[in-house]
């Protein structure tokens, strides 16, 4: 049977319709964010960004521009549902996660809104799996209120030097301290482990560095268990751009390049810890 | 202390905790002299190994100052949290380009710090305990057999067990000969049990000078432990061994390093029923059913056989105690409580000391029971066996 003759009939209307050549693109954004069970989704023009949050101290986003997909259209201006992540990649990958090279599945992607489910039909070699996935009711999501002009420090860092980094995270420190400063020792990560602590600098004039703009010198600490989850993305990313606000508040901007060479961006926001003890700073 | 390692050596260190890890939960160093040692010992104190590096391994290497009385300081640290350091060993050879090593006994640290590539730069600051000297008393002059082999080819020979076979034996065959077999501890279990027996011809080795006939059995992990690291630095692997139940000590030596490992074997059944004496090892008291009280005369036992090493070599592994201005009380009292627990056997992947005779509590004496103590031997069979 036609893959064609799988789909909707062109006289129903739906909110959201999209499609794309190859799943994989939007399955590994997805599992960079993939650190909660839920995910709400929002779809306007420009795209389709998946959040996920975790303690109300979290927020993940990822960013699935329009451009992506083959065929994009909303219909109203925006369209928002939550949905189970797990299920939702455990569709996308029904194939297989690792597909054999040359071969790729192909994905349509239907929601016709409020209260109805969201539809997947996956195509690969001629096999064709039609998903439905039941929404629920999206939940509010926290503002960070994060914006460029009230960033106070940015460093843009090759991912390579940070994968290193946080693969080797002492988990048994509780913390993560990040210190941003014009002056030594520029950027660096602080663990306070059982065994002792260990620091981790980058120079300013570092190769990794691809820019450094700090304007004063900012100490703070976020929980590792919350920032853990972001090396997903880390795994994926070419670049990341790090970026403090004057409360402490941390961006970490991912730049994935996909297999077609298309650049999407994965977004967390942190919270800070707020006990600092002044004596280990 | 103070030392400074550059680029590939920084690789060697890391595969020498790699090996020491396979031992000991933690990685005792000490600064000396004639260099900077890394040693650990297993928690049933069968196993010790020591890789000590010469002055000439580092880029820079200050010892620190040793006061006319009192030595060098050392320390203890957790393997884990070393080893943390140490870890990827590819990414190490890539990425590290200097390491500088520093014991600050004043801030309680010890500090290792990492240039890497790209100006990075990693500091670690780890937490240490101070410790006695942690030294393994043996003698390689004095063992009867010597076998000299590149450490490819005992690879080579070892890769053939499964990695869950705890121990096996080396034997010496006829004709120059050396045998390595699977050991199968259950005789009644021999029938149903895979046994592999490998046959190396003399030629293989760089030298033989093997007592026909004899044989002992060790704990396979630690070795492959060893094996790695000899085979990764490419030099030959000396093995002194005498008879069983007598340690069996492993050599590396190279112009900037000097490596031991020491290992307990597998007494005989039949020996060991014969006459222990004709170990001719130290006269120390036979062990007691309560170890507890024991240490410190056990303690006082070890200083004696220190003192008359040059004597008949006591197989047993000892913490040296200088003794300098501040013993540490607590700490003994710690080291009692640890031991008490090793003999309790509670540590999985230890052999049972039922079978391997504990180099270490071979030696223990038995206090309020002073006099004719002495008439026993010290390798008797620990008293829990007898019934």
């Amino acid at each position: 049977m036609p893959f064609s003759a799988q789909l909707p009939a062109s006289g129903e209307r739906y909110a959201l319709s999209a499609s794309l050549d190859n799943a994989r693109h939007l399955s590994s954004l997805l599992r960079a964010v993939h650190f909660q069970d839920y995910a709400t989704c929002l779809a306007t023009a420009s795209g389709l960004r998946v959040t996920v949050e975790d303690a109300k101290c979290i927020q993940a986003n990822a960013f699935i521009q329009a451009e992506i997909f083959q065929e994009f259209s909303v219909q109203e201006e925006s369209v928002m549902f939550r949905i189970s992540l797990s299920v939702l990649l455990d569709c996308l990958t029904i194939f297989g996660s690792s597909s054999l090279p040359g071969t790729s599945t192909a994905l349509r992607m239907c929601y016709r809104g409020y209260g109805y489910p969201l539809m997947l039909f996956l195509e690969e070699g001629g096999v064709v799996t039609v998903c439905k996935i039941n929404t629920q009711e999206p939940e509010e999501l926290l503002d960070f209120d994060f914006c460029s002009t009230k960033v106070v420090n940015k460093i843009i860092l090759q991912s390579e030097g940070l994968r290193e980094a946080f693969a080797e995270l002492d988990m048994t420190s509780e913390v993560l301290q990040i210190t941003m400063s014009p002056d030594k020792p520029y950027f660096r990560l602080s663990t306070f482990g059982n065994a002792g602590s260990a620091h981790l600098d980058y120079p300013r004039d570092s190769d990794l560095m691809e820019a450094f703009h700090c304007n004063q010198t900012q100490t703070n600490r976020y929980k590792i268990s919350l920032l853990k989850p972001s090396t997903k993305a880390l795994a994926l990313s070419c670049k990341v751009s790090i970026r403090t606000d004057a409360q402490g508040f941390l961006s970490l901007q991912y730049m994935i390049r996909n297999e077609d060479g298309q650049i999407c961006f994965v977004e967390y926001y942190c919270c800070p810890d707020e006990d600092i003890t002044e004596a280990e700073l | 202390m103070k030392c400074v390692i550059a680029g590939g050596n920084v690789k060697v260190l890391g595969r020498a905790v790699h090996s020491l890890s396979r031992i000991g939960d933690e990685l005792y160093l000490e600064p000396t002299e004639s260099g900077l040692s890394f040693r650990a010992v297993n928690s049933s104190r069968s196993a010790f190994a020591s890789f000590l590096f010469a002055p000439l391994f580092f880029q820079l290497y200050e010892p620190g100052s040793a006061g006319p009385d009192t030595e060098l300081f050392r320390c203890k640290v957790h393997m884990k949290s070393f080893l943390g350091i140490f870890r990827s060993l590819p990414s190490l050879e890539k990425s590290v380009g200097k390491c500088l090593i520093l014991l600050k006994p004043r801030a309680s640290r010890l500090v290792l710090q990492l240039h890497c590539k790209y100006g990075v730069t990693k500091t670690h600051n780890l937490a240490f305990q101070e410790c006695e000297r942690l030294q393994a008393v043996f003698d390689t002059q004095s063992c009867a057999s010597r076998l000299c082999a590149p450490a490819r080819l005992l690879a080579e020979a070892v890769v053939h067990f499964p990695l869950t076979l705890a121990e096996v034996t080396l034997g010496a065959g006829p004709g120059g000969k050396i045998s390595l077999r699977n050991y199968v501890e259950d005789e009644a279990e021999l029938s149903k049990t895979m046994v592999t027996e490998l046959w190396l011809a003399e030629e293989e080795f760089q030298s033989v000078a093997v007592a026909p006939g004899s044989h002992i059995t060790f704990c396979l992990k630690e070795f492959r432990g060893l094996l790695s690291f000899a085979e990764a630095s490419n030099l030959p692997l000396t093995i002194h061994f005498d008879e069983p139940g007598r340690p069996v000590i492993f050599t590396l030596d190279d112009t900037v390093l000097e490596v031991h490992l020491v290992l307990a074997t597998l007494s005989d059944a039949e020996s060991s029923s014969q006459s222990p004496s004709t170990n001719g090892v130290s006269h120390l008291p036979a062990p007691s059913d309560d170890f507890a009280d024991d240490l410190e005369s056990y303690m006082a036992a070890i200083e004696t056989s220190e003192g008359c090493s040059e004597g008949p070599p006591s197989p047993t592994f000892s913490l040296h105690i200088p003794r300098p201005a501040k013993s540490k009380p607590e700490e003994e009292e710690e080291e009692e409580e640890e031991e008490e627990e090793e003999e309790e056997g509670a540590v999985p992947g230890t052999p049972p000391h039922k079978r391997f005779r504990s180099l270490f509590f071979g030696s223990v004496m038995t206090p309020g029971r002073p006099g004719p103590a002495t008439t026993q031997e010290v390798l008797a069979e620990d008293s829990d066996g007898e019934s």
